[in-house]
């Protein structure tokens, strides 16, 4: 649950307050809500850090970018997929 | 190293395996609290290569290890009511409470349900207004915000069948009482990149000073271990006692501000129970009395008596740091992921669990 993969802010929704704003998040094609409040600043656009559906902070482009490719080499995008689609760790 | 070819930069990893190795005079024993690190750390082989005076103890930062089986049993407990609804990190599922795990009692028939995020069980209450939905809020300070921001959401949006069933825990308690046994060996920490993006590191200072132990913030990734290893061993060596951010490409000092303003709008510091530990004081969050509706606790009044830990499993002196997974008697033998005794062999966190998966040392050893 700590595992945490950057995804690409591809639409802002205009919730009603800061406290629901939310956006669809690519990671890596796998588009899930995430909410923004803690990231007031982050546009359409950024990379952000999300843990459990929140996103806490922004990322690098560049950075984002090279580390979903390596999380990815190395096998680990796997459990993070399974996680979002809210399927169980492998045994 | 098995996997170094795979490294994002093999080259750089090879230099900080031989940067550690050249300024290593002495035996130094460090932990890892984080029990991702703890994972990056044994699947990578890392361990492997690290000079053989550097003793890697792995720390209690797995939030489903340190659940105590009490609170599985209150999990279980809900989710066995005719009309609720109980949600969890699919972390949780198949961790043993003392007489079953969320996946036993699911096959049971009551309502357990997987989610990825806290948010999404406020969702499925709105949706389902005749039922009672619980969401399993476990986890350290990096759970924490969206935990507390369901919590917020539900508040606002007048969803009343919501509540969460709280085991919060924080790093900096832990570490202090890792630090201030009389038997501890620890000589320096490497703390938790993806806590510290919540909470900062400013409070581990103190902590540093108090109890003359470096530290650096470090990330996940082989690479992150290298170069944080070599940052503490260096301060070691050098006789500096400081904190030092490793993983600056994600971590400010302050952390986030807005996630700690949401975090404590909603919980207070309490004095929380940790699996094989015991009690720590301050060292976990609950609900604050404005939103006790939310809190599951109290709203069903759940009466049940604390179960004992399995004798069995070793897990109190894995957490602490005291003994490694391959000196339990049971390890691989009666105690595996399949039939785990304890939650160390369930979590993907577990030190138990990546040593099982993942070392080809241990099997030598036994």
């Amino acid at each position: 649950m700590c595992l945490a993969i950057p995804g690409k802010i591809e639409k802002i929704d205009n919730t009603f307050d800061e406290t629901f704003r939310s956006a669809k998040v690519s990671f890596d094609g796998i588009i899930r809500d995430v909410n923004l409040m803690m990231v007031p600043e982050a546009v359409e656009g950024d990379y952000v850090m999300v843990h459990v559906g929140v996103a806490l902070n922004i990322v690098d482009k560049e950075e984002a970018e090279q580390t979903i490719k390596y999380i990815k080499e190395i096998g680990e995008f796997d459990e993070f997929e399974r996680q979002i689609n809210g399927q169980l760790p492998e045994e | 190293m098995k996997y170094l070819d795979e490294f994002r930069d093999p080259e750089l990893a090879k230099k900080y395996i031989g940067l550690i190795k050249g300024i290593t005079t002495k035996p130094w024993t460090i932990m890892e609290i984080c029990g991702g690190q703890t994972h990056s750390l044994v699947k990578n082989g890392i361990i492997d290569v690290l000079p053989k005076e550097i003793n890697m103890v792995h720390g209690p930062g797995c939030p489903v290890c340190v659940t105590p089986v009490h609170l599985i049993d209150k999990a279980v407990f809900l989710a066995k009511q005719e009309n609720v609804i109980l949600c969890s990190f699919g972390d949780m599922i198949r961790v043993p409470g003392s007489v079953m795990s969320l996946a036993k009692a699911k096959s049971e028939g009551a309502s357990v349900k997987v989610v990825y995020s806290p948010l999404e069980a406020v969702t499925i209450a709105q949706k389902n207004p005749e039922k009672e939905v619980v969401f399993f809020a476990v986890g350290f300070e990096t759970t924490a915000p969206a935990n507390a921001l369901s919590v917020i959401q539900a508040d606002k949006m007048g969803v009343k069948n919501y509540s969460i069933l709280t085991s919060h825990v924080l790093v900096p308690p832990a570490m202090e009482a890792i630090l201030g046994a009389e038997d501890n060996k620890i000589q320096g920490f490497l703390a938790a990149g993806h806590v510290c993006t919540v909470m900062g590191y400013e409070e581990y200072f103190s902590i540093a000073k108090q109890y003359k132990t470096p530290m650096v913030v470090t990330g996940f990734e082989p690479l992150d271990l290298l170069q944080g290893i070599y940052m503490l061993v260096k301060q070691l060596e050098e006789g500096r006692i400081d904190v030092e951010n490793q993983y600056s490409r994600i971590v400010k000092r302050e952390g986030n501000v807005e996630a700690q303003k949401t975090i404590f709008e909603v919980f207070e510091i309490k004095d929380r129970d940790w699996r094989g530990v015991g009690t720590i004081s301050n060292s976990g969050y609950e609900i604050k009395e404005k939103y006790s509706q939310y809190d599951a606790d109290k709203k069903f009044a759940i009466k049940i008596e604390k179960a004992e830990e399995n004798a069995e499993c070793i897990a109190g002196e894995i957490l602490k740091g005291n003994k490694k997974p391959f000196e339990c008697i049971h390890f691989g033998k009666k105690c595996n992921p399949e039939h785990p005794l304890g939650a160390p062999m369930v979590s993907s966190e577990g030190a138990c669990a990546a040593y099982y998966h993942f070392s080809s040392d241990v099997f030598e050893l036994m």
